[in-house]
């Protein structure tokens, strides 16, 4: 298996009285797409936010190729953590409504200080993925359609090239012909060899895109191997998730 | 992929909507109603006014007052909106720029009192910039020791910024005094800019007019710095969500500290303008305009720059012609429209998106 | 007995039970303790600011709102007794007439007050009283005609209090017993039974869902509260207390005026108090305002000795003379209350309670 880019070990996040990570076991291989599966409630979401530093591990160590990024060890901001090359898609994707898309854009492009600084040729394979990027490019963010939005999102997090992505449930609340258009996307992104978390409770996603699967259940990994494993192993589905590869397809 | 020519043609003048976008793409609307509303109040002012010449002469002392009342709560709009951080010692700013124009006036008297125009501006000018210095280190200080230990506590931030605002207040008073001083308006601004409308006479403060300048100046650097510069964006983005403009990696922790230091240079700027304006101030100066500030920025919408525009000329403009109608009314014609704007916007004129 | 008088709501700690134990003898005993009329001035105050304190602590400290506009309520009973009695005359019908009239009006406001603090957030809310609390002062002063305007009124008061009307001819144990000495205990029985009521609704099942409200007013929701009703209530019943105070006020003073209750400093001194006495505890009103008004009243003839000393030492500096002047009290009141805010934010009362848990 090669290399682990983005490692947790024994991961406990508290948030105020709550205890939602107990303990939580994560090696994310680098240049490959590892899928985070989980019912509702798992802790998914929560394992992304601590790794991006947004909630502080209570217990146990995050390293990021090699150097402790959050835990005991050492916890770095969220900005910080983001300059070491790690973009992160948030659930609500967190997108600047009142921004137009140029504008959101440009934020997340560190290194211009204006639109023409940007990299044209990298802007022009973004447009090819996301069509609607340029076609409402100054178009306030908050007016596009959901799944526009979530295009938005993702290509915010490939204006620049990084390291690490971190994607949560890109695929919820989305149409299915728009999930085929983000499924084509995230699949050219692969091609990057770029490293990705995805959180998914899609599993039709996850069997299209993810090269290794890890399964949360109450705030611990109760299951990591090759997602080619877990997509031919019903009875393996049916036990984690609850459901087998038919109900989604 | 395009060639490379095409990509540089591209690059001149940044990506732009394919030509076959179809339809014209709709921008962002600008929605208007706000700004009729000033519109609306000005119209509605005249036939309670009377005279015509009148009128033209409060809407100009209201808008002139708004223009001051905008710059000295623009920082706290920007401020709430970016940090979330409810600075209810502003006043403090206020008042610091306030009594520091009059030592200025004090020390300059020859200047002041000189007939030359140029001669006049220069105190003033000096007293916009020592009140904007210090009422910028004033509030780097407040922010390091008051206000930072106080992040995300709401009731605790409206205590100790009121305590930070008491303890301002006294040692005002122990510099200079607790009677209040008066400033003499330099010689070649007094008086007013007169002309005939119809068989009347309207009258222009000079003064009045210099302080739009210097308003109008000052939007126009807010608004070209918010719009066009990356700065801007990261702190329009930061209102709307201040995480995820961390998680794009940009510590806007530091952004805080320099918006706060800003906000208060401006407050003290604008109280400077507010005590020539008074022609003199007291000790409770910063809490008296306090008050007015904040109807401003609710009627506006915390944390966005143009609410706080309209509220402060509504806000004005209402001042005067109250003033002038039925001046027993005054500070509950305030509150009336703000209720109304709630009652129509319950977030403000322009409410900021995701809060 | 105590413990149901008190509503089982003790002390909790030997200090705390000892300090309050000295401030309510004190109090019950001024005029035969502490002769002369600045002393008794100072007791009535303390009485005052202690119902005042603790109907604002009511909203702040067991519900959790911020309303700037509480010594509204306050100004609302004081004007309520001054103007019937300067209007109707000084019979016990006219302070009846004005203190009722003066609850009912409070009670409107209230209300819609209350009802205002839901559809807003906090921090608008809070600035929104800020605005009403301002509009109302100068609403005091604007109604000269019924308010006395800035010069507030002077009246009567009931033959009964009247400073003139002699009880007994001799002085008993040092007391005269005339009609101040009657209106004194009118007060001190009258917030007594004030402060009692209001411990027994802050323990209250109404009290605890207050709190369990202030802590999470979504969870509150959730549960099956309806937190606009515990809201309103909860300020409703604020305003009461302190309108009831202001009419207390009103009687012991025979004189109201737009600084003496509906001053913003009041709304300040109130806020020190309950922040450095201990938000959430009625016996934080109690302490703090006893400390506070005590502090102001004599503590300033010491800051003015002080400062005449040093004045002499420190020709040359003004400035310094200045900080310790008696007239800038506030100045370091003020940073008391800032480090309190952080340091204690229990206030003096909750630090004392945590001491005997750190003792056990």
């Amino acid at each position: 298996m090669t290399a682990a880019l983005l490692t947790l070990q024994g991961v406990h996040t508290h948030i105020g009285a709550y205890h939602i990570l107990h303990g939580v076991d994560l090696a994310v291989p680098a240049g490959q797409v590892t899928m985070l599966l989980g019912r509702n409630g798992a802790g998914k979401t929560t394992t992304l936010r601590t790794i991006m530093g947004l909630w502080a591990a209570s217990q146990g160590a995050v390293h990021f190729d090699g150097a402790a990024i959050g835990g005991k060890a050492g916890q770095l901001t969220t900005p910080d953590i983001a300059r070491l090359g790690i973009a992160y898609v948030p659930e609500n994707m967190g997108i600047f409504g009142d921004l137009t898309v140029r504008e959101n854009l440009l934020l997340a492009a560190r290194q211009a200080r204006t639109v023409e600084q940007m990299d044209a040729q990298r802007l022009e394979w973004l447009f090819g993925l996301f069509p609607a990027l340029q076609k409402f490019w100054l178009y306030p963010a908050g007016k596009l359609s959901g799944g526009q939005k979530q295009m938005l999102a993702i290509a915010r997090a490939m204006v620049e090239p990084q390291r690490a992505l971190l994607i949560d449930e890109p695929s919820k609340g989305l149409a299915p012909a728009i999930v085929q258009n983000l499924i084509t996307a995230l699949r050219e992104l692969k091609q990057t060899q770029t490293t990705v978390l995805l959180v998914e409770q899609n599993f039709g996603v996850a069997q299209a895109l993810g090269d290794h699967v890890a399964v949360m259940d109450d705030g611990v990994v109760v299951h990591s191997g090759a997602m080619a494993e877990l997509a031919e192993d019903e009875g393996l589905q049916q036990r984690l998730l609850g459901l087998s590869l038919g109900a989604h397809a | 992929m395009t060639s490379a020519s095409d990509t540089a043609a591209a690059t001149a003048t940044g990506p732009q909507p394919a030509a076959s976008a179809g339809a014209a793409v709709p921008k962002a609307s600008f929605d208007g109603w706000p700004v009729a509303l000033v519109f609306g109040l000005m119209l509605a002012g005249w036939p309670l006014v009377g005279s015509t010449s009148t009128w033209l002469t409060l809407t100009m002392a209201g808008l002139a007052m708004g223009m001051i009342i905008f710059i000295i709560a623009s920082g706290l709009t920007l401020v709430f909106g970016l940090m979330d951080v409810l600075n209810f010692g502003h006043g403090v700013f206020i008042a610091l720029g306030a009594y520091l124009a009059t030592s200025v006036f004090a020390l300059m008297s020859g200047w002041t009192t000189s007939p030359e125009l140029w001669r006049n501006l220069v105190p003033l000018f000096v007293t916009m910039l020592v009140a904007m210095s210090l009422a910028a280190a004033v509030g780097w200080a407040f922010e390091r020791v008051l206000v930072r230990p106080v992040y995300g506590q709401h009731l605790k931030q409206i205590l100790i910024t009121m305590g930070g605002m008491i303890i301002g207040e006294e040692l005002i008073k122990v510099i200079w005094g607790t009677t209040p001083i008066t400033i003499e308006m330099p010689e070649a601004l007094r008086g007013v800019v007169t002309f005939a409308v119809g068989s009347d006479t309207a009258a222009f403060e000079k003064y009045r007019i210099f302080a739009t300048l210097v308003g109008l100046v000052v939007l126009a650097v807010m608004l070209f710095t918010l719009n066009r510069t990356k700065l801007g964006l990261l702190i329009r983005a930061g209102v709307q969500d201040r995480e995820m403009v961390e998680a794009l990696g940009y510590r806007i922790r530091r952004l805080f500290v320099g918006v706060f230091v800003a906000g208060s240079a401006l407050a003290g700027l604008g109280g400077a303008l507010w005590g020539v304006y008074q022609h003199g101030v007291l000790p409770q100066i910063g809490s008296h305009v306090n008050v007015l500030i904040f109807i401003v920025i609710i009627i506006g919408g915390l944390g966005s720059t143009m609410g706080c525009l309209i509220g402060a000329l509504l806000i004005g403009l209402l001042a005067n012609y109250t003033g002038f109608v039925a001046p027993k009314v005054a500070m509950f014609s305030n509150i009336g429209l703000m209720v109304l704007v709630l009652l129509w916007r319950p977030q403000g004129l322009y409410p900021v998106a995701n809060r | 007995m105590l413990n149901r008088l008190l509503s089982h709501d003790l002390p909790r700690n030997r200090w705390l039970a000892l300090l309050l134990a000295a401030i309510v003898l004190g109090l019950a005993f001024t005029p035969f303790l502490f002769p002369g009329t600045k002393a008794l001035n100072v007791a009535a105050k303390v009485i005052v600011f202690v119902v005042l304190v603790a109907s604002f602590d009511l909203l702040l400290g067991y519900t959790g709102i911020v309303s700037f506009a509480h010594t509204m309520f306050f100004g609302i009973g004081a004007y309520g007794v001054a103007i019937a009695c300067t209007r109707i005359g000084p019979t016990w019908g006219a302070v009846l007439t004005g203190m009722a009239l003066a609850l009912l009006a409070s009670l409107l406001l209230s209300v819609l007050i209350g009802l205002a603090s839901l559809r807003v957030k906090a921090i608008f809310f809070a600035m929104i009283t800020l605005a009403v609390a301002s509009a109302f002062l100068s609403l005091g002063s604007q109604l000269s005609d019924l308010t006395g305007g800035e010069d507030g009124l002077t009246f009567k008061v009931p033959e009964a209090l009247q400073p003139g009307t002699r009880y007994l001819d001799g002085p008993v144990l040092g007391a005269s017993i005339d009609g101040r000495f009657l209106t004194y205990y009118l007060l001190f029985f009258a917030a007594a039974a004030l402060v009692l009521v209001m411990l027994r609704i802050v323990n209250s099942p109404f009290g605890r869902v207050l709190q369990a409200i202030r802590e999470n007013d979504f969870r509150a929701e959730a549960i099956g509260y309806r937190t606009v009703v515990y809201r309103t209530l909860a300020s409703v019943l604020s305003a009461l207390f302190a309108t009831l105070a202001g009419c207390l006020l009103a009687l012991w003073l025979r004189y109201n005026g737009p600084d003496t209750t509906l001053s913003f400093e009041i709304m300040l001194d109130v806020l020190l108090i309950v922040v450095i006495g201990g938000m959430g505890t009625v016996y934080g009103a109690v302490v703090g305002s006893a400390l506070f008004v005590l502090a102001q009243s004599y503590l300033q003839d010491l800051m003015k000795l002080a400062s005449l000393q040093l004045e002499s030492a420190v020709e040359g500096v003004p400035v310094l003379a200045q900080l310790i002047s008696p007239d800038r009290w506030l100045l370091w009141l003020g940073i008391l209350f800032v480090l309190s805010v952080y340091h204690f934010p229990a206030g003096v009362v909750g630090r004392l309670r945590a001491m005997r848990g750190a003792a056990r």
